[in-house]
């Protein structure tokens, strides 16, 4: 008896043979995906700042006022990335403490996590995580607040450029805005799996 | 005269239940068409083209499959192929119990409802956890989805709380937030104690082997940190040629969907997790399932494995929001279900020969699609197969036609009953034995005869001046 995967390759064929000719794959414009809104050229981060206030994301651009909202919303223990945390720690007070590994036992205990990102979307305000830039995959994921560390010369204009440019990585995440559900009568709720707020930090 | 299942259906749906799904899917409609025509210069012109990507994959699924697989495999992903539900659901059992995984989380995929995956586990002593906040609800309430996008479309809070107290998820609340907030604590506990995680598929590249999946609340992406191994399971018609054309699929999807420019989460899966990173599968696998997929593309139908399951078809349909998902007796409701069902059903066609029916051929559903599927056709296609078929689920509710086709088939016969035609007119026609009028009459007035003059109008209409 021959496998399922030939069983269903003969069936394929079979369904397909009988066609006089096959639809070709078509070169499409580049252009019926540009926004007709597009902001008049400012900076990338600018126009990345607007999308991402949009979908609710919280964009700031230095650590002064990180540390001003993690004080004020009284999230006071998280996770940094061990590689960032040298450039971040001169501005955080003593009254917020920071481990550098994450464990996965105590995944509530860490109120925010802070990692890098390998990419952004400046049309979508979209933060671009992945396995060879982000420490660890549950520390952007499992505390309330996220913050991703994003530089200027990372970020893509759109959706093509970002995917013409995908690195070579194999778990590549699209961050837009916080966790979101409208699952309850259509009513939005944030933070239903992953983080209920989401910051985009831009240094260097 | 009898009628249809999805009629009867209909008419015993509750007026609650019914509001509930006529204002969220009314509401998904209004955001689609704003946010498509808002921000896009021609979206008209967009959904054609990724209908045509889509066609070029249906139509050449004889290479691309292989050539999928080669992908997969080159980038340490094992693939493994099933016919059946069966087939399928063993491959998956199979994985996990060369692994010893007792504890698998899911995230939402509508193939594992075809292939009714869960039972299937369960009775083999598997713990198996839906974490899409809607799915986790259709689970514990022993339920099954009513839309593809918002599976939890015919319930309202009340009942939500009812099924959260009573699967000991806190005292009675119906609060969307703390509804929200208890499945949050409840899940992140069964994510990281489980062994596998179960997802599906929104796109699979050829070019890079790169599996697609969207989500708003990061069940997906849960699935995938907190496990270590990954099941992907997936139709075979999932496959786009390269990745620059998930550009074009991908400002598509979450516009028709959910009315988003894009979703909160879009993940990019080439296979297991890097070197280095702690979190994540080491393994992964794809199942590729046909369950009646190649018999779908062996029909003249095939258009309809273009679809990327948006559910922009049963938002505007009129039927859908009359009778909701359930009325479709089947994991596909409304326009797409209504072709896709029978067709994936194989010898239970006949079973679902109704379907094509449930439809007044208005044309919205193709009008949204944003791959273009011209479903009003489809569905005539299939009207034409039951009744060749003479399967009797497609002549439930069909008045007997055959006394009208004799008549218009001669021209004598015909030219005198338009003549004789005015006579109606007088008549009771309310009152009149036919079933047929009596059941359209019931619900309208017969518009007074006025016709017979058509062909003395033609011979003595003015000439157009030259």
């Amino acid at each position: 008896m021959s496998s399922s995967r030939d069983q269903i390759l003969a069936r394929v064929r079979a369904a397909l043979d009988p066609l006089p000719e096959r639809a070709p794959l078509p070169d499409w414009d580049r252009e019926l995906v540009r926004l007709r809104t597009q902001a008049p050229p400012t900076d990338l981060w600018t126009q990345f700042a607007e999308r991402l206030t949009n979908v609710n994301g919280t964009p700031l651009t230095d650590v002064a006022a990180l540390v001003a909202l993690l004080e004020a919303n009284g999230w006071t223990h998280g996770y940094c990335d061990p590689a960032l945390w040298p450039e971040l720690q001169p501005a955080f007070p003593d009254s917020i403490t920071v481990e550098t590994a994450f464990d996965r036992s105590r995944v509530d205990d860490y109120a925010f996590g802070i990692t890098a990102v390998t990419g952004a979307i400046a049309e979508t305000g979209t933060l671009i995580l992945g396995d060879l830039t982000t420490s660890r995959r549950l520390a952007a994921l499992t505390p309330w607040t996220h913050v991703a560390v994003v530089r200027r010369a990372q970020i893509h204009p759109d959706i093509p450029s970002a995917i013409a440019a995908f690195p070579d990585d194999p778990n590549l995440v699209w961050v837009t805005g916080p966790s979101k559900t409208a699952d309850v009568e259509g009513i939005l709720v944030e933070g239903v799996h992953g983080p209920g707020c989401q910051v985009a930090l831009l240094l260097g | 005269m009898p009628t249809q299942a999805l009629d009867t259906f209909a008419a015993h749906l509750s007026a609650d239940r019914q509001q509930a799904v006529r204002a969220n899917v009314t509401r998904a409609h209004d955001r689609r068409t704003a946010i498509l025509f808002d921000q896009l210069g021609d979206p008209d012109a967009l959904r054609r083209a990724a209908g045509a990507i889509k066609q070029h994959v249906v139509e050449n699924l004889d290479t691309l499959l292989p050539a999928a697989e080669a992908r997969l495999q080159a980038n340490g992903v094992q693939v493994h192929w099933a016919s059946t539900p069966t087939e399928a659901c063993a491959a998956v059992h199979g994985i996990m119990t060369a692994r010893g995984a007792t504890k698998a989380v899911k995230s939402k995929t509508m193939v594992s409802e075809e292939i009714e995956l869960n039972p299937y586990l369960e009775a083999r002593g598997i713990d198996v956890v839906e974490t899409d906040l809607g799915e986790f609800i259709v689970q514990i309430d022993g339920d099954h989805p009513s839309h593809i996008i918002a599976p939890i479309v015919h319930k309202n809070r009340r009942e939500i709380a009812t099924s959260f107290e009573r699967h000991g998820l806190g005292d009675y609340n119906d609060e969307p937030e703390v509804i929200t907030r208890r499945a949050r604590a409840h899940l992140r506990q069964k994510y990281l104690q489980a062994d596998v995680g179960i997802t599906g598929g929104n796109f699979l590249s050829v070019e890079s082997g790169r599996l697609v999946l969207v989500t708003n609340e990061g069940n997906a992406r849960f699935c995938l940190a907190a496990t270590k191994c990954h099941i992907a399971i997936i139709g075979i018609e999932k496959l786009v040629p390269r990745d620059r054309d998930l550009g074009a699929l991908l400002n598509l999807l979450a516009r028709s969907a959910t009315g988003q420019q894009i979703t909160v989460y879009t993940e990019f899966v080439a296979g297991p997790h890097a070197s280095g990173q702690v979190d994540g599968p080491e393994e992964m696998h794809v199942v590729l399932v046909d369950n009646g997929r190649t018999e779908a593309l062996a029909s003249d139908c095939r258009e309809i494995l273009r679809c990327i399951r948006c559910g922009a078809c049963m938002n505007v349909c009129p039927v859908y929001r009359q009778a909701s998902g359930h009325a479709y007796r089947s994991v596909y409701p409304g326009p797409v279900g209504a072709v896709l069902t029978p067709l994936l059903a194989g010898k239970q066609f006949p079973a679902y020969a109704d379907l094509p029916k449930a439809s007044s051929l208005c044309g919205a559903c193709n009008e949204v699609c944003p791959v273009d599927i011209p479903i009003p056709d489809l569905l005539l296609r299939l009207r034409d197969r039951g009744k060749r078929e003479g399967a009797p689920a497609a002549k439930v509710g069909t008045p007997p036609m055959g006394a009208w086709a004799l008549l218009a088939s001669q021209p004598t016969a015909w030219k005198a009953a338009l003549a004789g035609g005015a006579v109606i007119n007088h008549l009771p026609t309310k009152l009149l034995p036919i079933p047929a009028l009596q059941s359209w009459t019931s619900t309208r007035t017969l518009p007074e005869w006025r016709g017979g003059h058509f062909r003395k109008w033609m011979k003595s209409r003015p000439q157009p001046q030259a």
